[in-house]
């Protein structure tokens, strides 16, 4: 269960988060909608323990654990997982040594074996065949001259290698055209089942049509000001953002 | 009582050169007594260059020249501690002198001997690129020099790998030596050279070697350098090599050693065709100094060359590129390539970069370029985020940064030996680190 409390954050001194109370219990996915500057990627940042985002009250717990006072290989390891927005480009760290560090590093958090070069090709050629990427983007650098559509594959792919107990998508749809968003939406939705919990951050419905979520809210100027079932997206699709600010205020 | 003094500096070099000049190697040759001769006054005229010398404007030798140096008093009996072979083949120099006795050359295609048993014969060759008028430690080496390799590559001969290991011995004193290593490749013949440079830890030393490097027609010589000297240590190394036409001259230095190092580099491309790569890697910690000079000369058309080297700076390290490239009337459709990037991992850590383009022909393509930057905050969290531990993480993206450099060495026992050598280098920081 991620819950998090009365979260308040500030980036370069100005507030974004003004309380954020939510809970996501395991099973469940979460849609958090929200105009842009609403707050959406700092709520995912700061779960993430992004350095520049300071936390000035409130808590975050996952499975009891206080994810506000461990550094971010420490939330990795308890089984977060932030799938960015703008996957970050690594020029020189090739796709395969990258995706077998981290895989490893988690492995060894959770006392499991490391994987050998072997069998990580192997485990990591499956889940690419399942998400349809070609083979060629393991020998890569990371997202170095992926297209968009292939950084967020890219992404989806380290979910599921890593296989968390707790992700947040961060705008996981914007820029992918339909045949990818499907692909990324099945990779999400292969995950779903008791353990597991997703924070699904978006600006549009349409990625809801594909991941369906339990619970949809609402975030604005840094405030959750509605909650509701996936019908909830869609009333936003139609009325827009405003239309529920004017009723919320 | 007897009080000796000990000179230091360059009158104490030229002290030693005035006692010792006929005992020197060659001392009866009169071609090679005129040559030191010569050495010893471009030397007296110039000293060890200061800071006001343009070329040494980033480097300052005044540790070099304030410290006094005795001949080494290499330990005979002991026996010799040996790093493991890179190569099968490796010819062994203990403080600048060759010792058959602790080198493995059977077997190889071609002879590989000792500067100082051919004297007699290498009049008109030895000294034929070396400028010691205009190089002050090549004036100094010349002056001093005692022995060397001595590589002759005959025509079409696939040479392999040869390593040349260069090992220093510790003693009371600082020791100098002046190794003179001539190389020459006829025409089409092949080598890689992987030179380790090293010593113990508590030694103190100036190992100032210059390189003559003749690369014929269609000849290809692959020259990696491991610079791992002790942590006390001085090297000033100076190269000077030509390539003919559709030759290359393929250099690959690391920098991982010493206190103060000077890896200096003189390259002419005389025939078309002819092609240079200069990369390297400068892996710096604590106080250590090191400084990359390189010039290139495009004296005929069609050459190419490419240079990329890569600074890793941590505690209060200073590191120094300057490469000038000069492109003349003749060299008409030059290619040449430089770049140079720095990575300061900390805040008292220093970079001085001067690139320098002189063309003067109208139809070249030449480009340069030069960064210093520290590890982007993004990337690292971005690791972090996948549960990869922050050290773990800076590692990996030094090694990345490092990658461009390291990935233009195609040749395998030098890049098996150059990872290792990387690794070793990342492990003691961490280690340092950890402390």
């Amino acid at each position: 269960m991620l819950k998090i409390e009365g979260l308040t954050a500030t980036v370069d001194g100005k507030p974004i988060l003004k309380g954020i109370d939510l809970e996501i219990p395991s099973g469940e996915v979460h849609a958090v909608m929200g105009p842009n500057g609403s707050g959406k990627s700092t709520l995912a940042y700061v779960l993430a323990g992004r350095e520049g985002y300071e936390v000035t009250g409130g808590s975050a717990t996952w499975d009891g654990h206080d994810l506000l006072s461990m550094e971010p290989e420490e939330r990795a390891a308890a089984g977060l997982f932030l799938a960015f927005q703008y996957p970050v480009e690594l020029p020189g760290v090739g796709n395969a040594t990258f995706l077998r560090t981290a895989l490893n590093a988690i492995r060894r958090a959770r006392g499991e074996p490391e994987l050998d070069a072997m069998q990580f090709l192997k485990l990591a050629r499956q889940r690419m065949r399942e998400l349809s990427m070609p083979e060629d983007m393991l020998k890569r650098s990371v997202n170095v001259g992926f297209s968009g559509g292939e950084k967020k594959r890219n992404e989806i792919l380290q979910l599921a290698l890593l296989r968390p107990k707790l992700a947040v998508l961060d705008e996981t749809d914007s820029g992918l055209d339909i045949d990818a968003l499907r692909i990324v939406a099945d990779g999400v939705n292969a995950m779903r089942g008791p353990d597991f919990a997703a924070l699904v951050i978006t600006h549009y419905q349409r990625l809801l049509d594909y991941i369906v979520p339990d619970r949809v809210h609402v975030l604005m100027n840094g405030r959750i000001v509605r909650s509701g079932g996936p019908e909830l997206a869609k009333e936003l699709e139609s009325e827009g953002y405003a239309a529920i600010q004017a009723r919320a205020a | 009582m007897n009080v000796v003094m000990h000179q230091v500096g360059a009158p104490g070099f030229l002290h030693r050169f005035e006692g010792l000049r006929d005992r020197l190697p060659g001392g009866r040759l009169p071609w090679l007594a005129t040559l030191r001769a010569q050495a010893a006054e471009a030397f007296r005229a110039q000293g060890f260059p200061t800071r006001r010398v343009e070329a040494w404007k980033y480097t300052d030798l005044a540790p070099v020249a304030e410290a006094g140096f005795d001949e080494p008093l290499t330990p005979m009996d002991d026996a010799m501690d040996l790093p493991p072979a890179q190569a099968g083949a490796r010819a062994v120099f203990v403080d600048g002198r060759f010792r058959a006795d602790l080198s493995s050359l059977d077997g190889l295609p071609f002879e590989v001997s000792s500067v100082a048993r051919h004297l007699d014969a290498l009049e008109g060759r030895l000294g034929a690129l070396a400028r010691p008028g205009e190089e002050p430690m090549a004036a100094l080496n010349t002056m001093l020099f005692e022995d060397g390799l001595l590589l002759d590559l005959p025509e079409g001969v696939e040479g392999g790998v040869l390593e040349l290991l260069s090992l220093a011995t510790a003693s009371e004193r600082p020791s100098a030596f002046h190794p003179r290593h001539l190389i020459r490749l006829a025409k089409g013949a092949k080598l890689t050279l992987i030179e380790t440079a090293t010593g113990p830890e508590g030694a103190r030393y100036l190992h100032n070697p210059v390189f003559e490097v003749e690369v014929a027609e269609g000849a290809w010589l692959t020259h990696g350098r491991l610079q791992q000297e002790a942590p006390r240590a001085f090297q000033l190394s100076t190269i000077y090599a030509t390539v003919a036409a559709g030759g290359t001259y393929d250099n690959f230095t690391l920098n991982a050693g010493g206190r103060l190092v000077r890896n200096e580099i003189h390259v002419t491309l005389t025939g078309p065709g002819a092609a240079c790569h200069m990369n390297g890697a400068q892996l710096l910690a604590g106080d250590q100094h090191a400084d990359t000079t390189t010039a290139l000369d495009h004296a005929a058309p069609s050459c190419a060359s490419r240079q990329t080297y890569k600074t890793v700076l941590m505690g209060r390290s200073r590191g120094v590129f300057q490469g000038k490239i000069l492109v003349r009337q003749v060299a008409q459709k030059t290619d040449g390539y430089q770049m140079n990037q720095a990575l300061l991992l900390s805040p008292e850590a220093e970079m001085d970069s001067k690139p320098q383009l002189e063309i003067y022909a109208d139809d070249v393509k030449c480009s340069h370029g030069a960064t210093v930057g520290e590890l982007d905050a993004e990337q690292v969290f971005y690791l972090r985020s996948r549960g990869i531990p922050e050290t773990q993480a800076r590692a990996m993206l030094v090694q990345a940064f490092l990658h461009e450099a390291v990935e233009g060495v195609t040749d395998e026992a030098l890049r098996r030996a150059l990872d290792a050598a990387v690794e070793g280098w990342w492990a003691r920081q961490e280690e340092t680190l950890a402390a």
